[in-house]
């Protein structure tokens, strides 16, 4: 960037991605409801904290996006491994409709799980909760990482596996010492994509997650919507700060990693 | 690691959890509450299409806004250094990681009246309404979906060659035609897939606009709405958005294939 405009129009833009949060943020730490200064208080926190609905809504986000990215993982890693021994037209059907989820309107992905789950409930007695919102997060994070997974079996050397073979391991030996260690980079930011998605997720979880069962997100939309609540700014600061010390340490662990490769 | 048979978990799944549930909003939409077949659901549609065009206008608008916004910024990224390239665009991720409802709450509490914009105009003696219509609508749309505009865009760009540009330059081009006959072209393949990564969520989101529009709806407001009463109409209108974004995807691929052919 040399030119003098092109750095201040880019600093514009910055500036516009990242105001508002500060804004949210400085305001998470007033001492009043309203958008006049009232003093510095840390009470929002601590209400944060206390505050029993929304501590269980993130673990429920937590457990579920655990859950749901552990189960799209090895579900998707299998099913990449089988798929890519499909024939040409087979295989670029399967992946097509393996793709339907990402290509869809969420909103549409959410009603027609809802539809599918209200109507096997009524036929086997359940109700939408814990369970419909796993099944539903699993069907979006499994795509995400066969996408992953995919392109590191088009580079595998299949003469890997055959020379494992060879050399005296059994299928399963081999499949587990050879084959996952050379699709574990895919495999890994398949995990990483799934888990990310899950956490964030309202839209499918608001239409799967029946009347009782909460999610952090879901709760976001409880507190904030037409209406103002200063916890909402409290918990944007915490999640904010998280991210951000995430990506940092990714960033920097990743740098070095390409140090040593350069080395 | 010939076997299709690890694929077939995940194609069981794809059948239970993507195929059935989209049957079944095609199931839906074609009969009504006694399972017999009826068009009438589509006829409900039409009553909403005054709603389906507004969400494709605002989609088109904020898109058109966003590329124009992003196009400079992508450009001046990609010719930085490898190194500040890939601490810029984790900067541009921090805010895309933040729960969207919370980015859509913090422009409420900023458009807000009595707000700091709103309290900062007055100031100047300016009185404006900046919460509950169309502009506020679409500041939001541009907030949330500014980097999905970037990022593709500055992936794109971060591949040209500046060898190119010089050679155009040192081959007498203005730096009008040098964008013309070498950046702009080169960078369609990113201006696709951003176009594609900003229009489908802005068309078919729900909540921005409960937010940010007062009584104005979007089209994905309408569906959750509709659903809570009504699945059969609720169906016919997701299947029409569905038919609709996929017919957009289609053009913007083949639009993509014949730039492509065309160099």
């Amino acid at each position: 960037m040399k030119k003098k405009g092109q750095k201040i129009y880019f600093a514009v833009i910055m500036a516009f991605l990242y105001l508002p949060i500060v804004y949210l943020i400085a305001y998470s730490f007033n001492d009043g409801k309203t958008s006049v200064w009232k003093g510095f208080t840390m009470k929002w926190y601590t209400a944060l904290f206390n505050d029993a609905q929304i501590m269980g809504s993130l673990y429920n986000t937590l457990i579920i996006a655990l859950l749901a990215s552990v189960i799209a993982t090895v579900l998707g890693t299998l099913a990449s491994i089988g798929i890519y021994n499909f024939k040409g037209g087979v295989r670029s059907a399967i992946q097509n409709i393996s793709n339907i989820p990402i290509v869809n309107p969420e909103i549409v992905t959410g009603v027609s799980l809802m539809l599918l789950f209200t109507f096997a409930g009524t036929m086997m007695g359940f109700e939408m909760g814990f369970v419909t919102v796993l099944l539903a997060h699993i069907g979006f994070c499994t795509p995400y990482v066969i996408l992953n997974v995919t392109p590191r079996i088009k580079q595998m050397d299949s003469s890997l596996y055959e020379a494992a073979l060879d050399l005296g391991c059994s299928p399963v030996q081999a499949f587990f010492k050879v084959v996952l260690h050379e699709l574990m980079p895919g495999i890994f930011s398949g995990f990483l994509i799934s888990f990310t998605y899950s956490l964030d997720d309202f839209v499918i979880t608001y239409f799967t997650r029946g009347s009782r069962f909460q999610t952090l997100p879901v709760q976001i939309y409880t507190m904030t919507h037409q209406r103002i609540n200063p916890k909402a700014n409290a918990l944007s600061a915490l999640l904010f700060v998280t991210v951000l010390v995430i990506l940092i340490i990714s960033n920097i662990v990743s740098s070095r990693k390409d140090k040593e490769a350069a080395r | 690691m010939k076997s299709k048979k690890p694929s077939i978990p995940y194609l069981g799944w794809m059948l239970v959890f993507t195929i059935v549930p989209l049957l079944m909003v095609l199931y839906y939409a074609f009969t009504d509450d006694t399972g017999a077949f009826t068009m009438e659901n589509f006829t409900n549609v039409a009553d909403y299409s005054h709603i389906f065009l507004y969400s494709l206008y605002v989609a088109l608008i904020s898109t058109l806004i966003c590329l124009v916004l992003a196009y400079p910024v992508s450009y001046s990224i990609s010719r930085c250094s490898e190194r500040k390239q890939s601490i810029i665009v984790m900067f541009l991720m921090v805010p895309m990681w933040m729960n969207f409802l919370l980015r859509v709450y913090a422009w409420v509490l900023i458009l807000q009246s009595y707000g700091p914009l709103d309290t900062m105009l007055q100031f100047f003696g300016i009185h404006l309404k900046l919460i509950g219509n169309t502009g506020a609508i679409i500041v939001g749309m541009v907030y949330e979906f500014l980097p999905f505009m970037i990022l593709p865009l500055h992936a794109v760009m971060s591949k040209i060659d500046d060898s190119l540009i010089e050679a155009a330059q040192d081959l007498g081009c203005s730096g009008v035609y040098v964008f013309r006959k070498v950046i702009f072209p080169l960078s369609i393949p990113g201006i696709i897939s951003g176009v594609t990564m900003v229009f489908v969520p802005t068309a078919s989101t729900f909540l921005v606009a409960q937010y940010l529009g007062g009584d104005q709806l979007m089209i994905g407001d309408v569906i959750e709405r509709v659903f809570q009463f009504n699945h059969n109409t609720g169906s016919a209108i997701a299947l029409v958005l569905m038919v609709v974004i996929l017919g957009f995807l289609v053009f913007m691929n083949r639009f993509g294939d014949k730039e492509a052919v065309g160099r």
